[in-house]
């Protein structure tokens, strides 16, 4: 019982890790309408960016504000400069380009900064809390980070005109371009957004995961499935998927003979198969209605 | 997804008029047959490195070319085809290592195997769309050189050691080593599959295939079993890219999980955008764009070889949107023009 | 007068007569290293073309450091004359850790490049897959920059060999530690799921024998696993108190890390694959590894013993020269230092018969050989029926500032 508990809370933990990435990619999602395969190694080099920062002797918090703004501008040159050309090539052709960039980040970081791996100082100490340490300081600043940027989020687009011109914008490209709306700023607009929550990502992660040109990978994963696990269209959707995928692969590792732990993603990800079966849209995702 | 739907059309052979052909398809078929006469010839005349190679591009052609029929003409998208081909693999291997089954006749089995991988995994997957499917397809790419590592299925699968297995010698003592040997072989099978797809597509079959990619709800009011096509094709991509595998392990004479990651997954896409979503012989050049261009990538520079590749990708698909289907397009209507004008 | 000429004594033309005669015997019966020259592809009067497969990208590239340490060494050869006035050709390809691209390189090299030898191509599943070919085609696969143990198999691959102490063989050395320190504890191992991490799995309990039941927990994962934090929490669930991690560095700094977090004090065993002070130990955080133990078998790169060592100070020399870019605090940088020295020594022995069949038997004829970057009593011994050129190691602690060498020089010698 005791050993259940300890891996219900650090799978809550670890997947503190995964509800910020996903809350990046239902960013990306909601900004643009597809999936951005390269969220991750954008990340990845705003946080190497950040640590070239600290090495410079910026110190923490500004270098953290720096980042997201050197990130925001960094999406928004890739929309304008890398994606406009290809805005009406088919699906799969964006798809493609996605995986262009992710090479080209991927090799760029590791030729600047080296592959091996590099600690990443964290704001919130490293001490250990509660009963048998299993959650650090580190782990519990970093959610609150997360719900305070979804709460930014929901704000954004409930509240503020921008917000609900983006998500027409992405939703509808045609008719918000017919009631006015700059489609194409949007768009760049969304990504600025995604990338800087990417680097807010990138940098609440490194702490724990070490950072090296590919610390994305695993992450983005179980990110993933975590943002698809609570319907991609919702961010708070995507958090409490993060954390429910952490503590599935947690108990799966731990509790399951034999295959347990070497199949732990495959049962996570079986498991959310099984519940996009029966709730197609996630769960916290609206049905989507085919109109004939 | 867009489609060059124009050439379909063109493909269904029109009503047998003594000697007449529409031009762009003469002028295709000439391409096809100089091609293939190339194709023949070549590794006669090129080192066996080479010749090596060229079995590979073939080899990803044919997974493409599963890919393509379900991503490009049935509208799922899939990032789960490293699993098949893997399995493809592991059935041949498998089958060399433990039932000293000849290798011509692991094709067919591993085939089979997949098929059936393929229509089960249809099944389910029928619920799920777009970024769903998506997600269910990578699980099933992350998934399977875990299961493939697993302990208890070590004894056939060699676990993380994996299998060797031998290259076959030519048979009838025909004066070609190995590798020549392999490569007509391979090259034999590609063309068959390309025969059988061509046909596939502008079947009635194809002609459903693309019908529920573009409007399943009308698909669906014109009497289209849109269940029992998708988990097919799901079926049919899956044996594609199975046999591609189980010929792919008898070349390099290894497999191992760690040769079929989710990487190889992301290259089968990006060689599927680069050939052309929708165009069967398009899955040709994506190989060889799969094959080729790391290496090139690599020769212009160490470091940032992935960089290299990454821009390589990006620019071909600022020149081609529709990889080289759009360019196969532009070069047809040029003759249709041409042809006209005369 | 007639006669004068031929008065001039006999003796003296005579005698360079015999003096050209004598020479040209001795020519003509020295043994044909002396007086041939013998060349396979890829060796001529000239030059040494050498090939080599490291992951350059993928999810290894950490490790293509060593590839780039070991053409900085050629460099500094080439520029001090060469091998017997050869000079040498590095031929390095990407592999990116996919078999496949594995043997598609091997076979570039060997075929199309034309290469006299592959030395220290990296990684099991890459060398697994080469290793047929490699020796069906009689070229030396030399050095392999692997532990695993299976690459010590002259008989039936007399053409591959490895390097560096197995895994296994180190994983003895564990074994036999824990037994005379700690009769009576309780294992717990966490172990990456490849050959790797199984490899150092199977010479821990080889090397405990029949004691082999003190293991109460083995613990796996995966490079696509974001954390090991939930494997470290099974673990410690376990009731362990001595912690084996075998984990490449990135999740051996991760582990040390949570072990310190979650309040768990076991008695740490490090592979020493990852006993990197820069590389891992910083990263978990220096005072939660005090106390780690490891092995080693050269002189690690930021140990101030060695600071006025002549064989430190030259390979200081070297780093500064010669690849001033990389990162001396890097095992990598003098593992690589230290193969390059083996092979220009192979190299070195065969002399003008640079044939594949020299190579492979001169690296099987290392008689002793001390490098300087080596520890002190740790030497290279190679034979026909021994290719496991390094064996030996010496144990090491870590005081939370520097690696402190303990206990003799030890060998964990695996059988065949």
């Amino acid at each position: 019982m005791e050993l259940l508990l300890q891996q219900i809370l650090a799978g809550l933990a670890t997947g503190t890790i995964y509800a910020c990435i996903a809350l990046a990619i239902v960013m990306t999602y909601l900004a643009i309408g597809h999936l951005n395969f390269a969220q991750g190694e954008m990340a990845m080099f705003s946080t190497f960016v950040a640590w070239q920062l600290i090495q410079w002797g910026v110190p923490y918090w500004i270098t953290f504000l720096a980042t997201i703004s050197l990130s925001f501008l960094g999406g928004v040159l890739i929309e304008r400069v890398v994606l406009r050309p290809i805005h009406n090539a088919p699906v799969l052709s964006h798809v493609a380009v996605f995986i262009g960039l992710l090479a080209i980040l991927n090799s760029l970081a590791g030729f600047i900064w080296n592959f091996s791996v590099k600690p990443f100082p964290t704001p919130f100490g490293t001490a250990a809390l509660g009963e048998g340490g299993f959650v650090s300081a580190h782990q519990v600043g970093m959610i609150a980070v997360t719900l305070v940027v979804l709460a930014f989020l929901y704000a954004f687009f409930r509240f503020t005109r921008i917000g609900l011109a983006m998500r027409a914008a992405a939703a509808d490209p045609v008719s918000a371009r017919l009631v006015g709306i700059r489609v194409d700023w949007m768009m760049a607009l969304g990504w600025g957004m995604a990338s800087s929550i990417g680097a807010i990502a990138g940098m609440m992660i490194a702490p724990i995961v070490f950072l090296e040109p590919n610390m994305m990978l695993g992450v983005l994963l179980y990110g993933f499935a975590g943002a698809v696990l609570g319907g991609l269209a919702s961010p708070l959707g995507a958090v409490c998927g993060g954390l429910i995928v952490g503590v599935i692969e947690n108990l799966a590792g731990t509790f399951i003979p034999v295959i347990g732990g070497e199949l732990k993603f495959t049962i996570a990800l079986v498991v959310i198969v099984a519940v996009l079966l029966m709730k197609p849209q996630g769960l916290f995702g609206r049905p989507v209605l085919h109109r004939v | 997804m867009s489609l060059p739907s124009d050439e379909t059309l063109e493909a269904v052979p029109q009503p047998a008029v003594a000697g007449r052909m529409s031009p762009s398809l003469l002028v295709r078929s000439g391409f096809g047959l100089s091609a293939l006469a190339v194709a023949l010839i070549l590794p006669l005349l090129t080192p066996s490195f080479l010749t090596f190679q060229l079995t590979l591009v073939l080899v990803y052609a044919i997974a493409i070319m599963g890919l393509n029929l379900l991503t490009g003409f049935n509208g799922q998208f899939s990032l789960g085809h490293s699993a098949f081909y893997a399995i493809g693999a592991y059935t041949a291997a498998i089958l060399m290592d433990k039932a000293s089954l000849p290798y011509a006749l692991t094709l067919p089995a591993a085939g089979v195997t997949c098929f059936i991988f393929g229509f089960l995994f249809g099944l389910p997957a029928l619920r799920l769309e777009g970024v769903y499917l998506a997600l269910a397809t990578f699980a099933l790419a992350v998934a399977t050189p875990q299961i493939l590592k697993l302990s208890p299925l070590e004894y056939w699968t060699g676990g993380v050691q994996g299998i060797v297995i031998d290259k076959p010698d030519a048979p009838f003592g025909l004066p070609l080593n190995q590798d020549q040997w392999l490569y007509y072989f391979t090259l034999l099978v590609a063309v068959a599959m390309t025969i059988v797809a061509t046909n596939l597509v502008a079947s009635r079959t194809g002609r459903s295939m693309m019908a529920i990619r573009d409007n399943p709800t009308a698909a669906r009011s014109m009497g289209i079993n849109i269940a029992l096509y998708k988990s097919l094709t799901f079926g049919v991509s899956a044996l594609y890219t199975g046999v591609a595998g189980a010929l792919g392990a008898i070349v390099v004479q290894f497999v191992a999980p760690d040769s079929f990651t989710f990487f190889l997954s992301i290259s089968l896409l990006v060689g599927l955008v680069v050939g052309g979503v929708g165009w069967i012989p398009g899955a040709f050049f994506g190989g060889a764009f799969v094959l080729f261009v790391p290496n090139f990538a690599e020769s212009l520079s160490k470091g940032l070889s992935g960089a290299v590749y990454g821009v390589m990708i990006i620019l071909l698909i600022y020149v081609m949107p529709s990889g080289a289907a759009g360019l196969a397009r532009m070069a047809g209507r040029l003759r249709h023009a041409r042809g006209d004008r005369s | 007068m007639k006669g004068r000429k031929d008065m001039r004594p006999p003796s003296h033309r005579l005698r360079l007569a015999a003096l050209v005669g004598l020479a040209g015997f001795a020519l003509a019966s020295a043994p044909p290293a002396m007086a041939q020259k013998k060349y396979d592809p890829g060796a001529s009067d000239t030059e040494i073309k050498v090939g080599n497969i490291m992951p350059y990208s993928g999810p290894a590239s950490a490790y293509g450091i060593i590839g780039q340490t070991e053409a900085a060494y050629f460099k500094k050869v080439n520029a001090e004359g060469g091998v017997n006035g050869r000079k040498i050709n590095f031929i390095s390809y990407d592999d990116a850790y996919s078999p496949p691209k594995a043997v598609e390189q091997a076979r570039k090299l060997v075929e199309s490049d034309g290469v006299l030898l592959l030395f220290q191509s990296l990684g099991t599943p890459s060398n697994t897959a080469i290793q047929k070919y490699m020796n069906a085609k009689k070229v030396p696969q030399l050095f392999v920059a692997t532990g695993a143990t299976k690459w010590g198999n002259p008989k039936e691959f007399p053409w591959t060999m490895g390097w560096q102490p197995t895994y296994q063989s180190e994983a003895r050395i564990y074994a036999k530690f824990i037994l005379d320190n700690y009769p009576n504890g309780k294992i717990g191992v966490l172990y990456q799921n490849d050959d790797y991490g199984k490899d150092y799995l199977k010479g821990l309990k080889d090397g405990l024998g029949d004691k082999v039941s003190m293991i109460v927990a083995e613990v796996p994962y995966e490079t696509s696993d974001p954390t090991v934090d939930s494997q470290i929490v099974k673990l410690k669930a376990s009731g362990a108190d001595i912690f084996f991690n075998v984990g490449t560095p990135k999740f051996a700094a991760q582990a040390i890390k949570k072990v310190a977090e979650i309040g768990w004090k076991p008695v740490q065993i490090l592979n020493n694959v990852s006993n990197s002070i820069g590389g891992v130990l910083s990263a978990a955080g220096l005072e939660n590894s005090k106390g780690v133990l490891s092995t080693i078998y050269y002189k690690g790169p930021t140990d101030p013993t060695w600071k006025d060592d002549p064989g430190f100070k030259a390979w200081s020399v070297f780093m500064d020269t010669y690849y001033p870019g990389g990162d001396r605090t890097d095992n990598s940088t003098v593992y690589g230092y230290l193969l390059g020295q083996t092979l220009v020594q192979v190299l070195k022995q065969c002399g003008d018969d640079l044939t594949r069949e020299n190579v492979m038997r001169q690296a099987a004829n290392l008689n002793h050989l001390e490098l300087d970057m080596l520890l002190p009593g740790i030497a290279i011994d190679t034979s026909p029926t021994r290719y496991y050129p390094l064996e030996q190691m010496q144990m090491e602690r870590f005081d939370g500032e520097r690696w402190q060498l303990f206990g003799p020089v030890m060998a964990g010698t695996v059988s065949g």
